[in-house]
């Protein structure tokens, strides 16, 4: 067996080669359901049920896909580089520890200021996070994979140290949680009475933001340009490790706005399961958006989606909720075959 | 007691060696797929996989070798699928690895609650018991803290002899050796690349497989959720650290078992003065150390994460 | 005759390009037969799908009168064909003797016999003139040992037909001189040797019979004696050659000066090179591969800082250089390596073409790329140098190799460059190409820019060059001028005649 490169991509491979992996995920999921003695079809239907299928299930979904959003963004404005920020988990906390430290009371200012502040705040702690493994990479050649991975473990090892001791609510009846965000942090409900907040809003204009960067910054061309291939970038003059300590703070910042925006948007402090994996479906989310940052969006929404209506499900059918996660790892394998497919050919011999 | 000599107790190292166990399958395990040229991110997930399906059988009433076989061939069975997609299909080794981790996780936790809907605490097995190695146990310290161990322990111990003949002393671990190297030497001498590099990438899958089963298996009684708790992704530190060699890589493991039981060790003497979370970060803290030390001199496989597509230029 | 090898109407298919088209050949018993043919012809395609790596559309081999499986390299190698590649298919990290023995033993034994190995691979170099140490690791070797071990790679499987694939790429003119005599003594022992080059000097040395090959059609096939250069070029070309023709210019004042650069990188050094390039000039710089001139290149291009040394431009001392700088100074850099430093295969024509100067007011302001002004900058280079390709949004990687080089020269070129620094520009063009990258030197030189040609190709130095310099070991010879300069003298000098030799730190 063997790869032809295809010298063409027809518009209608690139749309339906996609559309029928994701069904084949869909297919075996639908078997795993069976396992569990339920109808796959009605399994499918509650799931959609739960993630689409009432304003509530709506505003539900949005809601889960904006930390999402910020934690795709990060792994694909990280990914286009090629710099593997797999610790898109760890840059989410620093953000949530950065607003509780700030906005619980350390800074008694006015929305129009503590807000942006805490963006900016929040951002370069987690820019700050993904600065050591990309510094470890660009100076000794460190795998970024792999420091980004155990920075995760060190982060939520040091937040639970926090949570215990300096942050530790002392109204909290002993559990590891953080004092509440003052209400000058609180980020503004979008519509009353629904748990979707500003972040949403923060989440869509951050990717809005990134695709200008992409398509129109030089610092976007230099980041694919490197992506692509450092040694002719470096060639070209492109200075190959500022565009990595770059992107490194461009990335770490928008995960960082996860965690700043579950904070101060819904969750109001910081606590250990603050993030159910954000991080690491930040990195599906960004693979099956093909990295584009408005797709991002979307696929941000697909997963919630999922991951929403499967809870649904589960409470009513008794199918584990865990098929969720199977369903979005699923998807992300099939994905990347069916992407590379179309850019390459398979002769069996 | 104090903290030094801690360092000289036969139980420190008999703990060192427990901790190393699952750690030294895994790392061989990622060892042969590294050698071969393939990066396998999957190592977290796969190790969960085979804790669980090692538990399980021997749960349902399965011999507890049995549960170990059934781990290693699940191990293999998801490094098949990591295989298929990163060597003939080339696709990206750390995007698929991430995918295969996610998917045999949530693949273990979902069968898991398909098994067992509603247990708050997981059901225990018999797992595995300490096996005194006649004579060589009434060794003073060094028996005890090498020879009465479980027999699992005594396997990872053999696997390391095995793995090291097998890469340097045979025909087909010379065939691996090269194929990381530059498979374009292996393709020119009539040998498949593809099949080589699934082969040992299901090889190394298998062990890794059989050290989460460790867990389940020897080290504990039960499957709870989240217990790899980063195992995997040290054990690829642990492979830089060892320098893509089989017996440095034990060197490190059992370092790094020493190093744990003895942090545990001085977290019991600390007493809750210094918080208890420095000392479990220290693990993850010294693989990082670990590999900005050797990352100055290390010889990485020349092909490691380069896929070969047969007659591209 | 008996013919050992029997091609029979070999045709292959690359989507629309047609490689062979009905090619049908064959090989006697202790037969030298030549390949020739220009890059691109389809010789390396004929003997990838002989030795099993492509499998043909159409058409039949036939070994010592019994059908070749197609497809298989482990059928050909058992049928007794062994394939000396142009590019080593060696594991550099592994010894000579893990490199030999690969895939000799039952794959499934559970140990080797190494000593027996040793032994035989002993008797083999003694038989056929090739000792190597098997212990050495392949990495410490020189080119030249490396090509001994793939051809003993071949005898140990006791190969009968051998193919080496443009072997004296790598080779001074005196080495290749000794190959000859090697593969005369193969032949003589009544092995059958398919020589494949696309130098004509070479395939009336070496062989018997040539075969020509053009746009993957046989065009000719004949006995050797009796043949001549001219010949033969016009068959293998489809038309009169007309060498390049370099006009009689004066030079101009100094431009670039080297003094006493050295640095260290890996197994390769310089050691003490002083130059002075000169505008309106063109200076060759000979030698055998890994002697230094890619580690020059790079001191240059400003990719590697000199540890001693200084470089100066138009008379002003440069500091610590980079890529940036280099360009800045107005050095026009083609690289070696088209794929891997010149060009980024999967971006478009538009954003390799602004690579080095999209930081430049030209295309950007506030950060921001003005992509339409780099599209008709793009537009521009594919009209000036007659590129083709389907428009500025083309992958780069979907471009012929002579078209990739015409965009590194539109780019390079835009600023009117006082340096050009040209590594190997010609490599793996076919003869259109070649003609079309010398003619845009000689341009820039008629300019006023002093040139430094890198190559390995004798003939095209001293066909461009007004001087030439060899280099050996990191260091550098007196420029010798073209006019009394021979081909098998600065064989010599490759070979480190004429140089003082300061340190053995080599092994090799």
């Amino acid at each position: 067996m063997r790869l032809e490169s295809r010298d063409s991509r027809p518009l209608a491979l690139v749309i339906l080669y996609p559309v029928i992996s994701l069904f084949l995920a869909g297919l075996f999921c639908g078997f795993l359901v069976m396992l569990s003695g339920a109808s796959p079809l009605s399994v499918f239907g509650l799931i959609a049920k739960g993630a689409a299928g009432s304003q509530f299930a709506l505003f539900e979904t949005l809601t889960r896909a904006t930390p999402l959003i910020f934690t795709g963004l990060a792994a694909a404005v990280a990914f286009r580089a090629k710099l593997w920020n797999i610790g898109g988990e760890a840059q989410l906390y620093a953000g949530a520890v950065m607003t509780a430290v700030l906005g619980t009371g350390l800074l008694p200012l006015p929305s129009a200021v503590l807000i942006p502040l805490l963006i900016v705040m929040a951002m370069l702690a987690g820019a700050l996070v993904l600065s050591v493994p990309t510094f470890l990479k660009t100076r000794f050649g460190v795998d970024e994979v792999v420091t980004t991975l155990l920075l995760n473990f060190i982060m939520i090892l040091f937040v639970s140290m926090l949570l215990e001791g300096v942050l530790k609510d002392p109204s909290g009846m002993g559990w590891p949680q953080s004092k509440k965000v003052i209400s000058e942090a609180v980020l503004p409900r979008l519509i009353e009475g629904k748990r979707l907040h500003f972040g949403f809003v923060i989440a869509v204009a951050a990717a809005f933001a990134v695709w200008v960067i992409d398509r129109k910054s030089a610092l976007g061309y230099e980041m694919r340009a490197v992506g692509f291939n450092p040694k002719a970038a470096n060639f070209a003059g492109i200075p190959v490790n500022r565009v990595l300590a770059k992107t490194a703070l461009l990335s770490g910042g928008l995960a960082a706005l996860a965690g700043f925006s579950e904070v101060a948007g819904l969750k109001g402090n910081l606590t250990l399961d603050l993030s159910p994996g954000f991080g690491y479906t930040g990195i599906v989310v960004a693979m099956l958006a093909l990295l584009h940052p408005l797709g991002v969006v979307a696929a941000a929404i697909f997963v919630a989606a999922v991951f929403v209506g499967a809870d649904a499900m589960s409470r009513s059918a008794g199918v584990p909720s865990y098929i969720a996660q199977v369903m979005v790892a699923a998807s992300l394998l099939s994905m990347v075959t069916a992407v590379m497919l179309t850019r390459y050919r398979l002769r069996w011999r | 007691m104090e903290a030094v000599e801690i360092i000289f107790t036969a139980s420190l190292w008999a703990a060192a060696i427990r901790i190393a166990s699952p750690l030294i399958f895994a790392t061989l395990g990622e060892l042969i797929c590294e050698r071969a040229g393939v990066l396998n991110l999957g190592i977290e997930g796969i190790m969960t996989v085979g804790a669980f399906s090692g538990w399980l059988t021997v749960y349902v009433g399965g011999d507890l070798w049995l549960g170990v076989a059934v781990a290693a061939a699940t191990g293999a069975l998801f490094g098949l699928l990591h295989a298929i997609l990163v060597v003939p299909l080339g696709l990206s080794q750390h995007v698929t690895g991430i995918g295969i981790t996610l998917l045999a996780t949530s693949l273990s936790y979902y069968t898991y609650r398909l098994v067992l809907p509603e247990v708050t605490s997981p059901p225990k097995i018999e797992p595995f018991q300490s096996w005194s190695v006649p004579f060589l146990s009434d060794i003073p310290v060094i028996g005890e803290a090498l020879f009465r161990q479980t027999p699992l322990t005594y396997l990872a111990f053999a696997c390391v002899a095995l793995v090291a003949w097998f890469l340097y002393r045979t025909p087909m671990g010379l065939a691996v050796r090269t194929v990381g190297e530059n498979p374009m030497a292996v393709e020119a001498q009539g040998i498949d690349v593809n099949r080589i590099r699934i082969g040992a990438v299901m090889a190394g899958s298998a062990l890794m497989g059989v050290g989460g089963s460790f867990l389940t298996l020897s080290a504990f009684n039960s499957f709870f959720f989240e217990m790899i708790n980063g195992r995997g992704w040290i054990c690829i530190a642990l492979v830089v650290f060892g320098s893509w060699r089989p017996g440095k890589a034990l060197l490190g493991a059992v370092l790094f078992g020493a190093f744990d039981a003895y942090q545990l060790r001085l977290q019991q003497l600390a007493g809750g003065v210094v918080p208890y979370q420095l000392f479990l970060m220290l693990p993850f803290i010294m693989s990082i150390i670990a590999l900005i030390v050797m990352s100055r001199r290390a010889a990485y496989p020349r092909a490691l994460m380069v896929p070969y597509r047969k007659g591209e230029r | 005759m008996p013919a050992v090898l029997r091609l029979s109407g070999i045709t292959k298919r690359f989507g629309a390009l047609l490689a062979n088209d009905n090619i049908s050949l064959s090989l006697g018993r202790g037969e030298i037969v030549g390949l020739l043919g220009e890059n691109g012809a389809g010789k390396t395609t004929l003997m990838n799908i002989l030795f099993g790596h492509y499998l043909a559309d159409e058409g039949s081999i036939e070994v010592n009168g019994k059908p070749l499986a197609p497809g298989s390299p482990r059928d050909s190698l058992l049928a007794g064909i062994g394939m000396v590649h142009q590019h080593f298919t060696l594991a550099d990290n592994l010894s000579v003797l893990d490199n030999i023995i690969l895939g000799t033993e039952p794959f499934f034994s559970l140990s080797s016999d190494r000593r027996a190995a040793r032994a035989r691979i002993a008797k083999l170099g003694e038989d056929f003139g090739l000792a190597i140490n098997p212990d050495a690791v392949v990495a410490n070797l020189s080119v030249g040992e490396r090509q001994r071990v793939e051809i003993l790679k071949a005898l140990y499987r006791d190969a009968k037909i051998l193919i080496l694939d443009e072997p004296t790429a790598v080779l001074t003119p005196q080495e290749s001189t000794a190959l000859f005599d090697t593969l005369r003594r193969f032949a003589e022992r009544g092995l059958s040797i398919i020589f494949i080059s696309h130098k004509l000097g070479e395939i009336l040395a070496a062989c018997s019979r040539v075969a020509v090959l053009r746009s993957g059609k046989l065009v000719a096939e004949r006995d050797v004696a009796g043949a001549t250069r001219n010949e033969l070029a016009e068959i293998m070309v489809g038309r009169p050659v007309a060498p390049t023709k370099t006009e009689l210019q004066t030079p101009g004042a100094v431009v670039l000066s080297l003094d006493g650069l050295s640095v260290r990188r890996g197994t390769q050094q310089l050691d003490g090179i002083s130059l002075q390039l000169r505008g309106g000039q063109v200076i060759g710089v000979a030698g055998v591969s890994g002697n230094g001139q890619n580690l020059l290149a790079d001191v240059i291009s400003g990719l590697v800082q000199p540890h001693a040394g200084s470089m100066s431009m138009n008379g002003n001392r440069l500091g610590a250089v980079s890529p940036a700088s280099a360009i800045a100074n107005g050095v026009a850099r083609i690289p070696e390596d088209r794929h891997a430093e010149g060009l980024i295969g999967d971006m478009s024509v538009t954003e390799n073409v602004i690579s080095e100067a999209y930081r430049t007011p030209r295309f950007s302001r506030r950060g921001l790329i003005d992509w339409a002004k780099a599209r008709r900058f793009a537009t521009q280079i594919i009209d000036d140098y007659a590129v083709k390709c389907p428009g500025p949004e083309a992958q780069v990687r979907l471009l012929s190799g002579g078209n990739m080089q015409k965009l590194i020269l539109g780019r390079v070129m835009a600023n009117a460059p006082s340096v050009v620094l040209a590594n190997q520009p010609t490599r793996g063009l076919d003869v259109g190409a070649v003609n079309y990258v010398h003619e845009q030197l000689l341009a820039a030189r008629r300019r006023g820019a002093a040139i430094l040609l890198i190559s390995e190709d004798l003939e095209e130095l001293l066909s461009l060059s007004d001087e030439v310099c060899v280099m050996y070991r990191g260091q550098m010879s007196a420029p010798l001028s073209r006019a009394d300069t021979t081909i098998s003298e600065l064989g010599l000098m490759m070979a480190g005649h004429g140089f003082e030799h300061r340190e053995a730190r080599h092994a090799s």
